[in-house]
């Protein structure tokens, strides 16, 4: 095999920023003071790339992926040739067709027949070429009924439909695609796939932007993460996705403890909340339990004789977290502090989902732990060894009260947490589970047992 | 430059459908459809004909009569002129999604806005033989000869005007508000209602300037007047000029091709 199909070296792009009313308003003072060309030098850059190299080596699929921002479209811009980078450079071996927006070139008042030539053919087809895939495409699409009606009368999937027939059916040898798997129905999607795994199989060069991880694990052979504009991994994708998973769990822990903050914060209404988290020290006398308890709204109250000053959630690691695998041994450390010597205390635990569900909730007392005596400083933890939950974020109810359910101090729902897992499964609750099969039914790579 | 030119000779098959395109997609719709090309100008002419003959009679000497004739011999190629200018002021802008989302050469844009106009001329030339074979002007085919010169020579200035002209609308949009006020500016300086003979002495040199003075008055020459093709050597030097122009324009708009992904 010859050269790489697409080889990318040192790419910068920067992208200006004009503050364009400034620019205008100052252009008469800006030709009296002769400092025009001055003026029109951009006020803010914004480097959307920064020196990214990477090959394609021909008949590789190759993803890419990365956060908002990261620079992955536009450095799909300037592989397909539509933006150019400031620096470095970028060559293509073979003709390229870029999936970017479907149907970009449609013209609404002419009929669908009329476009798929005119499409196919700014595509960089000859008129022949479309002519001779004319009902493939058709057939593609699904619009065999609606191909003599104006485009403008399209749904808004038929268009992309059609859009997405003509493009794939170009036929290029390096094949360009920004996310654009998210048309039509499941069926449709399908097709889409067994049309990439077509291309894959035909040897051609494939570079997909996506934030499908899943599908960057299962149809790449290689793949490259984007941050901020740099390359922050390359390489086999099961490990770059990991990579790329581990870092996402990082930033959303971040936004999950600021989060969490803010929400401490507003619950010590004009009270101040001590910084990093901390609960404020001033019991609120007037708090008051919200009257239907089971309605999920944030909020403290009680009466602080005996108090939560602090909760922490500790990973299987030790560490302090927010973001925890299914699976994974939990605990959640609350401090407490009476303030005089109480007999009477039960402590309780709950955690809600997203909409607001009870997933599970106990306290000592309903577990039939006798209070005795609690006096000054401790700390109760709360230990889960495995947390059987689907993804998802929930939350976490925490409470301090008497038996007769009088409330020392009420934490409800301050504390978030995000499960993650592999398997997407639904519900809430994941048992510990296995499938057996007799031998009459088998599955490709062998029966294995499910990961429960 | 020159590297771009050739490969836009390669999307001739897309801008040949995109001229087809403009065609049919700009009377989808109404009721007499493309008859709108032949009835477009013919009303333009009743219009004229009624202000310049009923209105304001006797406005116009003995050389230029009828009329209506030699009102549309100007009229035709200013409409394909002045509606190539202002559509191409707006095609880039209009066309962003193509730019911006289709590996595409932008030049074609306006190209194709030329072309259509271009269309639209020859579809009102029939019009303006009926009248020629109406009023029994004699027409000289040696004469007739010059005809496709003074087209290609418009066609060359038009699109060398509006290839300058989209590529600065995308960075300057003001340009597009003062575009139609200029046309029309633009329309009365040049002699499509009046012969340059009804224009002040002082004042033709004024004239002169306008390139599209000379179209005009060729065209006139050409189809109008009897007797030899007088205005030949202004239309060489205009030749040249467009030529010049043509290339001026798509230096301009190869010079900024790249802006204009960021910029629409």
């Amino acid at each position: 095999m010859s050269g790489p199909a697409i080889d990318v070296v040192n790419v910068s792009k920067v992208y200006r920023r004009f503050a364009r009313q400034k620019q205008f308003a100052t252009l008469k003072s800006a030709l009296l003071k002769g400092s025009l060309i001055r003026d029109l030098q951009p006020d803010e850059t914004f480097p959307a790339l920064r020196g990214v190299s990477f090959q394609v080596p021909k008949g590789c699929t190759y993803g890419v992926i990365g956060r908002n921002g990261s620079g992955k479209s536009t450095l799909l811009k300037c592989v397909a040739g539509i933006s150019r980078p400031n620096s470095g450079s970028i060559t293509v071996d073979g003709r390229i067709s870029a999936l970017i927006e479907l149907g970009a070139g449609f013209h609404p008042e002419i009929s669908g027949r009329e476009n798929i030539f005119i499409n196919g053919i700014m595509l960089g087809l000859t008129k022949k070429e479309v002519q001779k895939r004319f009902d493939e495409i058709v057939e593609f699409a699904e619009l065999q009924d609606f191909i003599d009606a104006p485009v403008k009368t399209y749904s808004s999937g038929m268009y992309m439909r059609l859009g997405f027939a003509v493009a794939i059916h170009v036929d290029p040898e390096v094949l360009l695609i920004d996310e654009v798997l998210a048309v039509g129905d499941q069926g449709f999607t399908l097709k889409c796939l067994d049309k990439f795994a077509e291309f894959r199989r035909r040897n051609r060069t494939i570079l997909l932007v996506t934030h499908s991880l899943d599908l960057v694990e299962r149809f790449c052979d290689q793949a490259l993460w984007l941050d901020k504009g740099r390359t922050k991994a390359e390489g086999e994708p099961k490990r770059v996705v990991a990579a790329y998973i581990i870092d996402v769990e990082k930033s959303e822990e971040q936004e999950l403890s600021k989060a969490e903050s803010a929400r401490l914060a507003a619950s010590a209404k004009g009270e101040g909340a001590a910084p990093g988290g901390k609960l404020p020290d001033n019991p609120v006398e007037s708090g008051e339990a919200p009257a239907d308890m089971f309605k999920a709204t944030e909020g403290r109250w009680g009466t602080r004789e005996l108090e939560i000053t602090g909760v922490t959630l500790l990973g299987e690691d030790g560490q302090p977290g927010h973001v925890f695998q299914c699976g994974e041994a939990v605990r959640v450390k609350m401090s407490v502090r009476a303030h005089q010597p109480l007999e009477d205390f039960v402590f309780g635990f709950g955690i809600f989902n997203a909409d607001g569900v009870c997933c599970y909730g106990t306290n000592t007392n309903l577990e039939e732990l006798q209070p005795d005596e609690i006096s000054g400083e401790g700390e109760v933890t709360f230990i889960i060894d495995s947390l059987k939950l689907v993804e998802g974020t929930y939350r976490l109810d925490l409470a301090a009260h008497k038996l007769d359910g009088y409330p020392y101090d009420y934490h409800r729902l301050l504390y978030s947490f995000r499960v993650k897992s592999r398997t997407k499964d639904v519900g809430i609750y994941r048992p510990d589970h296995r499938w057996h099969f007799s031998p009459t039914i088998r599955f490709k790579g062998g029966n294995r047992a499910g990961r429960g | 430059m020159f590297r771009n030119l050739t490969t836009l000779f390669r999307y001739r098959g897309l801008i040949q459908t995109l001229v087809a395109r403009d065609l049919k997609a700009r009377y989808r719709g109404s009721v007499l459809g493309f008859f709108w090309s032949f009835f477009n100008p013919l009303l333009l002419l009743l219009v004229y004909s009624f202000v310049f003959t009923v209105i304001m009679p006797g406005m116009h000497p003995e050389e230029i009569r009828p009329y209506g004739l030699f009102f549309f011999c100007g009229i035709l190629p200013w409409t394909w002129f002045s509606s190539s200018l202002s559509e191409s002021a707006n095609v880039l802008i209009s066309g962003g999604n193509l730019i911006k989302k289709v590996l595409f050469p932008a030049e074609v844009l306006p190209i194709v806005a030329v072309l259509a106009n271009m269309a639209h001329f020859f579809l009102g030339l029939p019009i303006l033989a009926a009248f020629l074979i109406y009023y029994r002007r004699p027409l000289d085919p040696v004469e007739l000869l010059w005809f496709p010169v003074i087209v290609v020579v418009q066609l060359l200035l038009t699109t060398g005007l509006a290839l300058l002209l989209s590529a600065l609308t995308v960075h300057f949009r003001d340009i597009k508000d003062l575009l139609g006020n200029l046309l029309t500016l633009w329309f009365f300086s040049t002699p499509i209602i009046y012969s340059m003979q009804m224009a002040p002495e002082n004042y033709r040199w004024v004239l002169n300037l306008n390139p599209m003075t000379h179209l005009a008055i060729s065209y006139q020459e050409v189809l109008f007047h009897v007797g030899p093709h007088g205005h030949w050597k202004w239309l060489i030097a205009l030749g040249v000029l467009s030529v010049l122009v043509f290339f001026a324009g798509y230096f301009v708009f190869d010079r900024l091709r790249d802006s204009f992904a960021e910029e629409v």
